[in-house]
């Protein structure tokens, strides 16, 4: 079981952004996706969520193809996405926040999980506080509980240490390599930190121009040849 | 350095948004005719640095000085654009219906008060200007099509094209190649240097191919301030440059 991007192509406007990307991410493994800014990493996100319509190619999912799906049923089939700037709601209290992720299911499962809680304590104390009230590194941190909520099966994450304090930049990785060791989601990494993401990383996919320029499992990779595409 | 004999000075140029610092101490100095590609992770302030100098932003503290004299964070937006500032933002932005010609012809620098307007008939300088950026452009055979059916490359060079009507001393350049081909790509970067030295023009760009062909002098921001410049070799091999590009 795992997401399997193939031969996709997005476009804005005339503008293409992804050319012909193909990789996968598997569960139980953090895939690392790198590159510059502008290479196409967060519209490769937001095509794998369903934010934004591609223009060719398809995208697996659990054995389905969730090319043409609506954004709410990839969340029923347990896609999450933590966007880059969090996009809690500023109104809304920690504990509405982490209720949004109610919505994708079904009326038996609807309890906030206690490793929410295990992995973020601050969450915990922090429940009726309104979202917006919260510093940068907590309210990263209630995004990601809030994608738990749903019980993913692929965690998408965009820039999740971008502008955050080095102590939550720790947090935020014991976090994601709990999850990883769990066993039982994917999890899709996007990441500007480049020690950050080598060492959560048990795969690699390198972007430049809207295109794959490398992929595979950190052993079969040079970290020079993947710091070639970040640096200038 | 002394701002006379310059294009455009920015010295100590800070912004802040909301207790966040857009820009801090930045200083640049450009000089008349030269090309300079801007480049820096994201958040490093290079879209705002060009708010400033086109008067979208105006800078809490610093000088930024126009031909040496002129002080753009008195002026307004559209006296700035008057002195001869044009800005390219990274979404093509033409007159789509109309064609490639028309949308020139509707770019030239003319006056624009409602009478003359209105009465206004090309004139044969007006018709040799705009042959010339066809020309630049490459767009000379597509005059006559829609603006609305180009290719995206060839919507940006007529948009380029359309800031060359205007006939400005400094063009700002924003991500210009994003979405392009290879080979747009290339035939943008010749694009822009055959205009240096005519005018000058910053270009900030993240696709590096495209920087290197250029062949200019980079400026790398971080953090609202500039962190190096040089060549792009010089640049890259600088290890501040490095650990800023690795998030570090």
């Amino acid at each position: 079981m795992m997401l399997d991007v193939r031969s996709l192509d997005l476009h804005y406007g005339a503008a293409q952004a992804l050319r012909s990307v193909s990789m996968k991410a598997e569960i139980g493994k953090v895939t690392c996706l790198v590159g510059r800014n502008g290479v196409g990493k967060s519209s490769l996100l937001r095509a794998i969520v369903g934010l934004k319509p591609v223009s060719g190619g398809s995208i697996g999912w659990d054995g389905a193809d969730v090319t043409k799906m609506a954004p709410a049923d990839r969340a029923r089939r347990g896609i999450a996405y933590v966007p880059q700037g969090r996009e809690i709601f500023p109104l809304l209290t920690v504990r509405e926040n982490l209720l949004t992720g109610y919505a994708p299911l079904p009326r038996a499962q609807r309890s906030i999980p206690d490793e929410v809680f295990e992995l973020f304590p601050v969450l915990k104390s922090m429940l009726e506080r309104r979202g917006g009230d919260l510093s940068g590194g907590q309210q990263q941190q209630l995004a990601i509980g809030r994608a738990l909520v749903t019980r993913p099966r692929l965690l998408v994450l965009d820039e999740p240490t971008e502008g955050i304090q080095p102590s939550i930049i720790k947090d935020i990785g014991r976090a994601i390599s709990y999850l990883r060791d769990k066993g039982t989601m994917a999890i899709l990494l996007v990441e500007q930190y480049f020690d950050f993401a080598r060492d959560l990383a048990d795969d690699w996919v390198v972007m430049e121009r809207g295109e794959v320029m490398l992929s595979g499992p950190r052993s079969g990779l040079d970290e020079r040849e993947v710091r070639k595409y970040l640096t200038v | 350095m002394s701002a006379e004999s310059t294009l455009l000075y920015l010295d100590g140029v800070s912004v802040s948004f909301d207790g966040f610092k857009a820009l801090n101490g930045l200083s640049l100095v450009m000089m008349p005719g030269e090309m300079r590609a801007i480049i820096g992770p994201n958040g490093a302030g290079k879209t705002t640095m060009m708010d400033v100098i086109t008067g979208k932003t105006r800078p809490d503290t610093g000088t930024i000085l126009f031909e040496g004299d002129t002080d753009l964070t008195r002026l307004r937006e559209a006296a700035i654009a008057n002195l001869g500032i044009g800005r390219k933002f990274q979404r093509p932005t033409v007159f789509e219906p109309h064609t490639v010609w028309d949308n020139l012809e509707l770019a030239l620098k003319a006056p624009r008060r409602p009478l003359k307007t209105l009465t206004y008939a090309i004139s044969r300088d007006d018709r040799a200007r705009i042959e010339e950026i066809l020309d630049i452009t490459r767009l000379s055979a597509l005059r006559s099509r829609q603006a609305g059916s180009l290719s995206h490359g060839q919507k940006q060079w007529l948009e380029i094209g359309m800031l060359l009507a205007q006939d400005p001393k400094l063009l700002l350049v924003d991500e210009p190649v994003a979405g392009m081909t290879d080979a747009e790509t290339e035939q943008t970067a010749e694009l822009l240097c055959s205009i240096a030295g005519k005018h000058s023009v910053i270009v900030v760009e993240h696709d590096m191919s495209f920087v290197r062909a250029l062949g200019v002098k980079v400026t790398v921001l971080a953090e609202g301030s500039v962190l190096a410049e040089g060549s792009l070799d010089a640049v890259s091999a600088n290890q501040q440059v490095i650990d800023t590009y690795l998030g570090r």
